[in-house]
């Protein structure tokens, strides 16, 4: 007989709070029991349901190195009632956490391939874990282009980090903004601008994305345009999660519960899905 | 084939027996105009006589045959007897440091026998199951599930919104009844269809049924089944659907729908839910509190300030090509029983067979997607 299901959370300790820009905190989690903490593991995209005590619970993915599974980043935005207050966390605060939950980014198949990393908006957090695990093992993987679009040049952050990568061998870094303000680095326009002004091979390139929707299904359909086999372009997906366990039904894309059978799906199998408006 | 009668005189015995195994019985009893599975003491709390005239948007009761169980089918299913409506799942505490702790209270279930299920009711509670008790089981389902004993009556007087026969739920009961009964002019047939029911049947005063009485069970079966004029084009629409999401009537159907969710909380199959937190008035503890949600409400789809599906075409497209499509994918079938409900509790008559049927009519003639 299968082991019922645990619905509730842990406790976890904040580690340390790191605010990123203004509103976007990191926050260094560790579970307080230590038998929970030493057989927790993860996979990078996946994500954990934090809960702030009498608020309420958010799914939000881990963006840290899943060797070091006892402390587990998130970044979190506040743009909701319960995100508002957990970027105000300070070290010692206590939250919930229960998790992983879905499916990973595909780092053992890109193993010896080039990757691409296409992101947009604020929504990079879910693969700058793909980033940070690329630069750990650098030698597991081919060449590495990092191709990050915003609307305003003001929103992108992490600027060091980005400027960092670009000096890595075997690395390079584009920067776009559709509004760019002075001192802008990068190009002015869409992130698909810059396809052209990288060296990419369709057949060697495992490409991970994320950010709005949109954004996501232009450059998808721009790279399948190029070459690039549909099966091969993955996408970390939002939606609205009560449960994490496709039990609750509010994370639904067609057939599919985003909790459980994403965040991340290949283009292939959710791009007809993606050209529907209000699915 | 059932081999026992019981007769109508001693139609008491069973909920005797019942009560003697420690059940509370619910069996059907009229509220606010509609029949409801209602606790029972015995026979003489059961209604009689009556019968249910349902269509779009419409249910009334009226006098009908001399019979028990001479109906179709009430807003309720076996639904909220399984998923509760409303229900904690784990409580959060708080203490002076500032330290969280959570429990998750013991499932208390009280065994409960159901006297009046139908095959679209053990379908719908068949899914559930799926649902709730796949991979890693729910405790609080499944608890309760476990302390249901369920008496099938085979449906002889289905209403005009009911489809059961063209889903292949009904009208017979065939799967996960306990005990199953077919109504006769003088009493019941009885067969088991488990342990825990055939040790109610020993003690029952059946006689030995009759090749006639059987006869006439199955006649009335298979009228129930003729009688439905009802219907969808196929039994699986997977592929239909998920290739028409702007077809023009989701947006025509919308014009009517009032966005209430009424069609969701009646259906025997859906099981969105919300999660929410409530916290004491000390803010010391928190409840999670698990309740029905429909994917009607604009909150079903609320993401990072934005409703994904902002439209009521959008949430209406949602609700019936899950039902219908996307369960094919989930759970092997579609999601519709045949029960008709939402037809019935439609404040505005929409019915689903006639929504399919009006793109399906595009579809055949080969304008699929307007």
């Amino acid at each position: 007989m299968a082991e019922p299901l645990r619905h509730a959370p842990w406790e976890a300790e904040v580690v340390d709070a790191t605010t990123e820009s203004p509103g976007i905190v990191t926050l260094r989690l560790r579970a307080t029991d230590r038998a929970i903490r030493a057989a927790y593991r993860f996979r990078p995209g996946q994500f954990n349901m934090l809960y702030l005590f009498g608020v309420g619970e958010v799914p939000i993915s881990i963006s840290s190195d899943p060797d070091d599974p006892e402390t587990l980043a998130h970044t979190v935005r506040g743009v909701g009632r319960v995100t508002n207050k957990l970027v105000t966390l300070a070290p010692g605060d206590r939250v919930g956490l229960r998790g992983p939950f879905g499916s990973s980014w595909p780092l053992a198949r890109a193993e010896g391939r080039d990757v691409l990393v296409v992101t947009g908006g604020l929504g990079c957090a879910p693969v700058v874990s793909v980033i940070d695990y690329i630069m750990a093992r650098r030698q597991d993987f081919g060449h590495l282009t990092i191709l990050q679009g915003v609307k305003h040049s003001q929103d992108l952050i992490w600027r060091s980090r980005y400027a960092a990568w670009e000096r890595e061998p075997d690395t390079e870094v584009g920067l776009a903004a559709n509004v760019a303000g002075e001192n802008w680095p990068g190009h002015q326009g869409l992130v698909t601008e810059l396809f052209d002004r990288y060296p990419l091979d369709p057949a060697a390139t495992e490409t991970m994305m994320c950010g709005p929707e949109p954004m996501m299904r232009a450059a998808a359909e721009d790279l399948t345009g190029r070459g690039f086999d549909p099966g091969s372009i993955w996408l970390s997906m939002e939606r609205n999660m009560h449960c994490a366990v496709a039990r609750c039904g509010h994370c639904q894309l067609g057939p599919h519960f985003v909790c459980r059978d994403g965040p991340v799906f290949p283009y292939g199998r959710i791009g007809e899905l993606l050209a529907v408006k209000g699915l | 084939m059932a081999d026992h009668f019981l007769p109508r005189a001693c139609f008491q015995a069973l909920f005797d027996a019942l009560h003697g195994q420690g059940y509370t019985c619910r069996g059907p009893r009229v509220r606010d105009g509609a029949i409801v599975m209602d606790e029972v003491a015995g026979v003489d709390d059961l209604c009689f006589g009556l019968r249910d005239r349902q269509a779009p948007g419409s249910y009334a009761l009226e006098e009908g045959a001399g019979r028990y169980f001479a109906w179709a089918n009430g807003p309720l299913a076996l639904k909220p007897l399984t998923f509760a409506p409303r229900e904690t799942l784990w409580r959060a505490a708080k203490d002076g440091d500032g330290a969280l702790s959570f429990t998750e209270p013991e499932p208390a279930p009280e065994p409960v026998a159901v006297i009046g299920a139908r095959a679209c009711d053990l379908a719908g509670l068949a899914l559930q199951d799926q649902h709730f008790l796949g991979d890693e089981p729910d405790a609080y389902y499944q608890a309760r599930r476990d302390n249901l004993f369920l008496v099938a009556v085979n449906c002889t007087h289905p209403a005009d919104t009911c489809f059961c026969a063209a889903t292949g739920d009904g009208p017979e009961a065939t799967h996960s009844f306990d005990l199953v009964l077919s109504e006769l002019d003088h009493g019941f047939l009885v067969r088991a269809g488990s342990d825990a029911g055939a040790a109610v049947l020993d003690a029952l005063p059946t006689e030995a049924a009759t090749d006639a009485q059987n006869a006439d069970a199955s006649a009335a079966i298979d009228a129930a089944a003729t009688a439905q004029s009802r219907g969808l084009p196929s039994q699986n629409l997977r592929e239909f659907l998920f290739a028409n999401p702007t077809h023009p009537r989701w947006e025509e159907v919308a014009e009517r729908c009032l966005s209430c969710g009424n069609c969701t909380n009646v259906c025997p199959t859906c099981f969105c839910h919300s999660l929410e937190t409530v916290p004491d008035l000390e803010g010391t503890t928190a409840d999670q509190v698990r309740q029905w949600d429909s994917c009607f409400t604009a909150g079903h789809s609320y993401l990072h300030g934005i409703v994904i599906r902002d439209t009521t075409a959008h949430r209406y497209r949602q609700w019936l090509t899950h039902k219908l499509a996307g369960w094919h994918d989930q759970f092997g079938r579609s999601g519709c029983v045949g029960c008709g409900r939402c037809i019935t509790w439609c404040p505005t008559g929409i019915d689903l067979t006639e929504e399919v049927a009006a793109m399906w009519a595009d579809f055949e003639g080969g304008g699929a997607d307007g």
